[in-house]
């Protein structure tokens, strides 16, 4: 009988239509994620996780829209192991819809979409916008790093820096040119590798975190500041080799705290701002000579401070001013949000270093980041 | 797969397209061809080796090949509707596996030839496709991708509203007026006559019937698209009336291929060792669903059925239905041939098979997924209503100038079943980017009329 088939097996390897689409997928995704990033951006799975690398950020623009029955109220059909009866449960709501049997797979099944992504891949996207304004010389640039690149290649060099490769290469190609059959590597063949070395400045930032820690900051202020601070300490590490981080807390005193403490816990009394920067102020003369540190204040409260002492908070943030990069001021509109706060006092500060801003939920810590530390170095270069 | 393996595999080849052709199986000629998992599974998500670019064909695939990775699910062969007739076949399958993939495609494409929803399918599509991804590519180089990716994300969110057959219930139209032919000198014959009246004095529906074909009236009649993008709109609708019969017979395409798979399996020669490998396969297809129903058992428990009730009919058959006997082989190739999955679960799932397999409709009661059918003729009609249109809303253009403004109105024939109303927003944004003006949608929700529409900023909901 004739042959009616043929088998053949080709080289597929330079087929990568899928990887291709899936990359434009991932494209997409991201830019998703990137029209999204407010409301990602505290998300508490990101705030949370400690060193996780990979988190799940939920997608819906991804989906492929068309028109569908409402899987929630059509009638779907299954197949069970015997004597199935009416009212028996099949399962909870949030496990898995209908839709996919083995094999099966064409019905529209409940079909969301939850894009993965690691941690620096946001911070990526998120760190995008942001710059680092009032960047100054420190004198610590005097310290260097010293590192070692091999990037270059000579022909005389200490053997156990030899490039196999080029060796080898340059053996061929002597060959070819004398057309001999000869094996040999002679020493004109030799090539080594040779570094060069890579002087890097060394720069340092500290970050001065403070925190009402008053009886009207709750969890959700907190929560707030944390998100920010966790975003605000990456985004320098990618600026700064060093990025220092001094936890201070304040009611009407301040304290430098762990950072536990200075997220957990919760104190009570009135509030007094003028301590914490005191404090700070401290601390700079102390342990974070101006010279030789980029330093970022950073305050948060819900604006509820003693009346009768808002002035000397001007007159302090003004002298923080003087030694720090910038001074930001976030003040989260809470539970208990009192109009007549802080932040209309600091409205007379003109200094361009100081910024402040209103939070009201969530999706406020994006702006806030953005508001801080947009990039607008070249307006005020010192 | 090394050469001597490839070589086995012939030779099983040559004796199961044997066997295949002694059962009665009536296929094209085959092109096996070995690819590894990437490439299978690419050609799983696009539906085609050849189909063009889209990035939701990128999604898929980067789903299916991360569940192959984590071993939760597994293509062994892809089976495209052409002649000559192209499986792929995965690499890393065994060599019993490979006999079991090709025993079913052998049937997959003998269901491809002979059953009549098939009859109008291109039926060399892998070059039709190539050809239209090219074009497409074309038009990304012209037009920039972005503008194709628009074009194509509003054109394959309409993709299944089209019109897999036109010619039925159409004949009616046809107004057979002899067609007058038109010379210079017409004029003389009329002289002394009173003019025609112009028949298009009254008010045309446009289109004068409820339109199915959204797809096609989109790209017919809308005044703003460029010519690429109607063409783009064209070729997504040429490759879903392509797919559109694999879709109504999934059912009946997958029992019988493993109806003779099973069959030709057992003609073989397997040592011991391979018929434990081969009957767990199987078994692995057969696998059952709470949650769903696999077409491959379903179908394959019917085909076993109608067999057996026409090879041995019952004496109430023999009595009621007049059926002699003897006819059950004969009877499967004509069922093959004639019906679609609608029509094979309304005659042929008996009560005995709905009571037998345990089958049910369930539902979503509060928070959770209750059994409420068990009872033969509501879960029988309940599966048929499921693969209704493709399981599909069922929708028309009913008004191709509504308001007089050239604004489109659709209609959603409502069965009971109301519509996923956050995607129904999602989606009219799509209608009114391909149709250029304000786009309004009927349907029903809880009993009562709706009217959508999409104005190109906003979606208003009235009441109707």
């Amino acid at each position: 009988m004739e042959k009616s088939f043929i088998v053949s097996k080709d080289d597929w390897s330079l087929h990568r239509k899928g990887y291709i689409d899936q990359q434009r997928h991932m494209q997409k995704v991201k830019e998703a994620i990137k029209k999204n990033l407010a409301d990602i951006v505290a998300e508490e799975s990101i705030i949370m996780s400690d060193g996780k690398k990979v988190i799940k950020v939920p997608i819906k623009s991804l989906e492929e829209y068309h028109f569908r029955f409402n899987q929630n109220k059509v009638k779907h059909a299954g197949q069970g192991s015997g004597n199935t009866k009416p009212g028996d449960v099949l399962g909870a709501d949030g496990s898995k819809g209908p839709g996919k049997g083995p094999g099966a797979g064409s019905e529209p099944g409940v079909d969301y979409y939850e894009a993965e992504i690691t941690i620096d891949e946001l911070a990526e996207l998120i760190f995008e916008d942001l710059g680092l304004p009032n960047l100054k010389e420190k004198r610590q640039k005097e310290l260097v790093t010293e590192s070692v690149r091999f990037r270059d290649i000579r022909k005389k060099g200490i053997m156990s820096n030899i490039d196999k490769r080029r060796t080898i290469l340059e053996s061929i190609k002597r060959r070819a040119m004398h057309g001999k059959e000869d094996k040999h590597i002679t020493p004109e063949d030799l090539r080594f590798k040779t570094w060069d070395e890579d002087i890097k400045y060394q720069s340092n930032a500290v970050v001065i975190a403070m925190m009402d820690t008053s009886g009207s900051m709750g969890p959700f202020e907190k929560y707030i500041a944390r998100s920010f601070f966790f975003w605000m300490v990456r985004f320098l590490r990618t600026k700064y080799q060093h990025v220092n981080i001094v936890f201070l807390s304040h009611h009407t005193e301040a304290r430098e705290v762990t950072e536990k403490e200075f997220f957990t816990k919760g104190e009570s009394g009135g509030t007094r701002c003028s301590s914490v920067y005191q404090l700070a102020l401290e601390i700079i003369e102390k342990r974070y000579n101006p010279e030789d540190y980029n330093i970022y204040p950073f305050h948060f409260s819900d604006g509820d401070n003693l009346p009768s002492d808002n002035e000397k908070c001007v007159e302090l943030v003004e002298k923080l001013l003087n030694v720090c990069n910038i001074f930001g001021y976030g003040e989260i509109e809470g539970l208990y949000y009192n109009s007549s706060s802080l932040m209309s006092v600091y409205k007379k500060i003109t200094n361009p270093k100081f910024t402040s801003v209103l939070i009201k939920d969530k999706t406020g810590v994006y702006p806030a980041l953005k508001a801080f530390f947009k990039p607008k170095t070249d307006v005020f270069k010192i | 797969m090394t050469s001597e393996e490839i070589e086995q595999f012939q030779e099983s080849l040559r004796k199961i397209s044997e066997k295949a052709r002694d059962f009665g199986l009536d296929f094209y000629d085959m092109r096996f061809e070995i690819c590894p998992a990437d490439i299978i599974y690419t050609f799983g998500a696009y539906g085609m080796p050849t189909r063009y670019s889209h990035w939701s064909f990128g999604k898929a695939f980067h789903r299916m090949k991360t569940q192959y990775d984590y071993n939760l699910s597994r293509i062994y062969e892809l089976v495209i509707n052409s002649d000559p007739c192209y499986a792929f076949i995965l690499d890393g399958n065994s060599l019993i596996q490979n006999k079991l993939v090709a025993a079913h495609v052998y049937a997959h494409c003998d269901f491809f030839k002979n059953n009549q929803w098939f009859g109008n399918t291109n039926r060399n599509m892998v070059e039709t496709m190539a050809r239209n991804a090219e074009r497409i590519r074309e038009y990304e180089l012209k037009y920039g991708r972005d503008k194709v990716e628009e074009c194509l994300d509003a054109a394959m969110a309409l993709q299944e509203h089209i019109d897999p057959r036109p010619h039925i219930g159409k004949q009616g139209k046809k107004s057979v007026k002899p067609q007058k032919v038109t010379t210079p000198y017409d004029d003389l014959w009329d002289i002394g006559h009173r003019k025609e009246e112009e028949p298009s004095k009254k008010v045309r529906k446009f289109p004068e019937k409820p339109e199915k074909d959204l797809l096609k009236f989109i790209a017919d009649n809308a005044k703003e698209l460029e010519d690429w993008e109607r063409d783009i709109i064209f070729i997504v609708r040429d490759e879903m009336l392509y797919f559109w019969p694999q879709i109504e017979t999934k059912i009946m395409n997958e029992g019988w291929a493993t109806l003779w798979h099973a069959r030709i399996m057992r003609e073989i020669q397997l040592n011991e060792e391979e018929t434990i490998e081969f009957a767990k396969m199987h078994a692995s297809i057969l696998q059952t669903s709470k949650m769903g129903i696999n077409p491959y058992h379903i179908g394959l428990k019917i085909w076993e059925d109608i067999e057996k009730r026409w090879e041995n009919p019952s004496a109430e058959e023999k009595e009621k239905y007049g059926r002699p006997g003897g006819q059950g082989r004969e009877k499967i190739f004509e069922v093959r041939a004639t019906e679609n999955d609608i029509s094979f679960i309304r005659n042929y799932l008996t009560r005995e098979l709905v009571e037998d397999l345990d089958l049910y409709l369930f539902q979503k009661v509060y928070t959770k997924w209750q059994v409420v059918d068990t009872e033969w003729e509501k879960v029988r009609d309940g599966l048929a209503t499921l693969l209704t249109n493709g399981g599909f809303p069922y929708i028309t253009v009913e008004d191709g100038d509504y308001k007089r403004n050239g604004e489109l109105y659709i209609k959603h024939w409502h069965d009971g079943r109301d519509l996923d109303l956050y995607y129904l927003e999602k989606t009219l944004p799509y209608v009114y980017k391909l149709w250029g003006k304000t786009v309004h949608f009927e349907t029903m929700v809880e009993n009562k009329k709706v009217l959508y529409s999409f104005n190109g900023e906003k979606i208003q909901k009235v009441n109707l």
